[in-house]
């Protein structure tokens, strides 16, 4: 993971201190020094790869060395992802030596929380502003807070947005000047400054949220114990930790860096009391769910009766087949595509199905595409079908100019209406409707068409269109009809061939 | 820069030695330090000030005094930049197997 730059500085031209006093270095031990969680250099531009981005006296780089002690002190430099937010810290991936991502603004407790549910075993930081956490991301922290997800946020609160030039923070406090609030924060108009530890202390599943401060040495050793226990928390795996740390930013409050230190102790601090708002391991009461194998889910588990051994019989003369089914909500229109890919998977084909609903799920005009095929399906989107079944006049005139060349559409009707031409395709008209009525139920108008359907391309078997209709059709009476549906539909099918093919100019059928 | 309640003397000329010798000393990278001034202001034992001459970059960078320095590390978690500071402490004496069963009470 380490870095190495092309062009960087020559690391001899930096010079050390020349007045370190002459010491005899076999008496001293180097207790603090750069952390080997950081780069050895940051390679973000050409020159300055040994400095931060950030301005003199940046709380920032306090915090990113807190949390870099931490990470080498707890062994977890291997395992750690830090996800960086948009704002000063942005570019904190040049700078850490462990697994990085930089996510959207606001968003990085989803990315965190994606990233821990993939990678339990790692550790995952939220490092993020106020601006990003408390105004643009408010709904991403408290979501992941309530959720409980085992990551640690570093929450750096500066009261102001520092990057992009002093704009007026939710966390700005009351009477406080930025560029969008030149005379101060008026609660009247910009409401109150958020207190992001005390909202998140009022959910139930957070295992620890402290709030520290870089205001003194006292309150910046606090804050490496805080930082620490965070990543801890996490380690042991015991929940959501929450760090907000009072940071000082001299450029944007227009203060030299120590003065801005001692701005957070005497006016931050005050408005945002330090304190340790939860520090518990949370009862999470863990409900299991029943893991079910795929085959299981898909009811593809072995049959007493074999009615999968029909699936490898039956071979497919085709390498994909394309079909488009068109009608009014209520007529089985989805259902019937659902029923073929349903079939097509028992016969091992890779399929496809995509609903496309009309305006109105009840008497509005629906249709869906469905995708037989050998082989694995590119898109579901089916433009040029090979099948169209119209289940009323609207999608026949709508689909059919869609239809390949060759190609075969079943029309839900007695015949054709009159002025209807279709060069080059095959249009069998079939009054599913009627034989369904007749059957005692409109609604297998669909099933008689699948049976047409099947009989016609003979793309599936007609034993799977049993099966599946058996597994999912669970009123005895209904099956009863659908299974004589289907029948009737192979059976118009096979006593009408030819009969109700329009011939076309080109000689075509 | 007003000095820190508690601090060792009066002026610079008198400041008193904290522990006889130095017990630790402070590495600044000059062309790393962005002369921000927090160290100065933290340091303890005040053996921290702010150089006249200016680095690479434009910054005054801050030099060790060349005394008192207990090598407690606080100019260390006060700076912002990772590597500008490094401090050096005496190595512990060997501790005395335990005789008297007291804890060893650590310098910081």
């Amino acid at each position: 993971m380490e870095a190495k730059s092309t062009i960087s500085v020559d690391e001899a031209e930096i010079q050390t201190d020349a007045s370190t006093p002459a010491v005899n270095a076999g008496e001293y031990e180097v207790i603090h020094s750069k952390s080997p969680v950081f780069y050895d250099l940051y390679t973000r531009k050409t020159e300055l790869q040994h400095q931060t981005h950030y301005c003199p006296g940046c709380g920032h780089g306090v915090v990113h060395k807190l949390i870099a002690e931490a990470i080498e002190e707890l062994g977890l430099q291997d395992k750690t992802i830090i996800v960086s937010p948009v704002g000063c810290s942005v570019f904190a991936y040049y700078y850490f030596d462990v697994g990085n991502v930089q996510v959207a603004h606001g968003r990085a407790p989803a990315a965190a929380t994606g990233l821990k549910r993939a990678c339990p075993d790692k550790v995952v930081i939220s490092y993020q502003g106020d601006g990003d956490l408390a105004a643009i991301g408010t709904a991403e922290i408290i979501h992941a807070a309530n959720r409980g997800e085992k990551i640690a946020v570093f929450f750096v609160n500066n009261a102001i947005y520092g990057m992009t030039g002093g704009q007026m923070a939710p966390t700005t406090l009351v009477g406080q000047k930025s560029t969008t609030s030149p005379f101060g924060r008026r609660p009247g108009n910009e409401g109150f400054p958020i207190h992001m530890a005390e909202l998140l202390a009022a959910l139930e599943a957070p295992a620890y949220i402290e709030r520290v401060a870089l205001s003194d040495n006292k309150n910046i050793m606090k804050a490496r114990r805080a930082i620490r226990k965070a990543l801890e928390i996490q380690k042991n795996g015991s929940g959501f930790s929450f760090v907000e740390i009072l940071s000082p930013c001299p450029t944007i409050w227009g203060k030299d860096p120590v003065e801005a230190r001692r701005w957070v102790l005497e006016k931050m601090i005050p408005a945002f009391p330090l304190n340790v708002f939860r520090d518990r391991v949370p009862e999470i009461p863990s409900m299991e769910v029943p893991q079910r194998s795929v085959e299981e889910v898909l009811e593809l588990a072995a049959k007493p009766e074999g009615q999968n051994a029909s699936v490898q019989k039956h071979a497919h003369h085709f390498k994909d087949v394309k079909i488009k089914i068109a009608g009014f909500g209520g007529q089985g229109v989805l259902l019937l595509g659902q029923l073929l890919i349903e079939m097509g998977m028992r016969e091992g084909l890779e399929v496809s199905w995509l609903p496309s609903y009309g305006p109105e799920m009840r008497s509005g005009s629906a249709h869906c595409h469905v995708c037989l095929s050998k082989e694995r399906i590119g898109s579901p989107l089916v433009s040029r079908p090979d099948v169209l079944v119209a289940m009323n006049e609207f999608s026949l005139r709508k689909f059919a100019p869609e239809v390949v060349s060759g190609g075969l559409v079943l029309y839900n009707s007695e015949s054709l209406p009159p002025d209807f031409v279709a060069p080059g395709i095959q249009v069998i008209p079939i009054p599913a409707a009627e034989m369904a009525d007749r059957l005692g139920s409109t609604k297998a108008a669909n099933i008689v068409m699948m049976g047409a359907l099947l009989e016609e391309t003979e793309c599936l078997d007609a034993r799977t269109a049993l099966s599946v209709l058996e597994d999912k059709v669970k009123k005895v009476d209904l099956l009863e009809v659908d299974r004589q549906a289907l029948a009737a539909g192979r059976l118009f099918i096979d006593n009408n061939a030819h009969v109700g093919a329009v011939s076309q100019p080109d000689g075509f059928a | 820069m007003a000095p820190a309640a508690g601090s060792i003397g009066a002026g610079n000329d008198e400041v008193k030695n904290m522990a006889g010798a130095a017990r630790g000393y402070v590495v600044v990278s000059t062309e790393e330090c962005k002369g921000c001034g927090l160290c100065v202001e933290s340091c303890p034992p005040h053996c921290l000030k702010l150089g006249t001459e200016l680095n690479r970059y434009g910054a005054h960078p801050v030099h060790y005094t060349g005394r008192d320095c207990t090598g407690c590390g606080i100019c260390f978690y006060c700076c912002p930049e990772p590597g500008a500071i490094t401090v050096y402490r005496v190595k512990a004496k060997p501790k005395p197997v335990a005789v008297t069963g007291g804890e060893y009470a650590p310098a910081l």
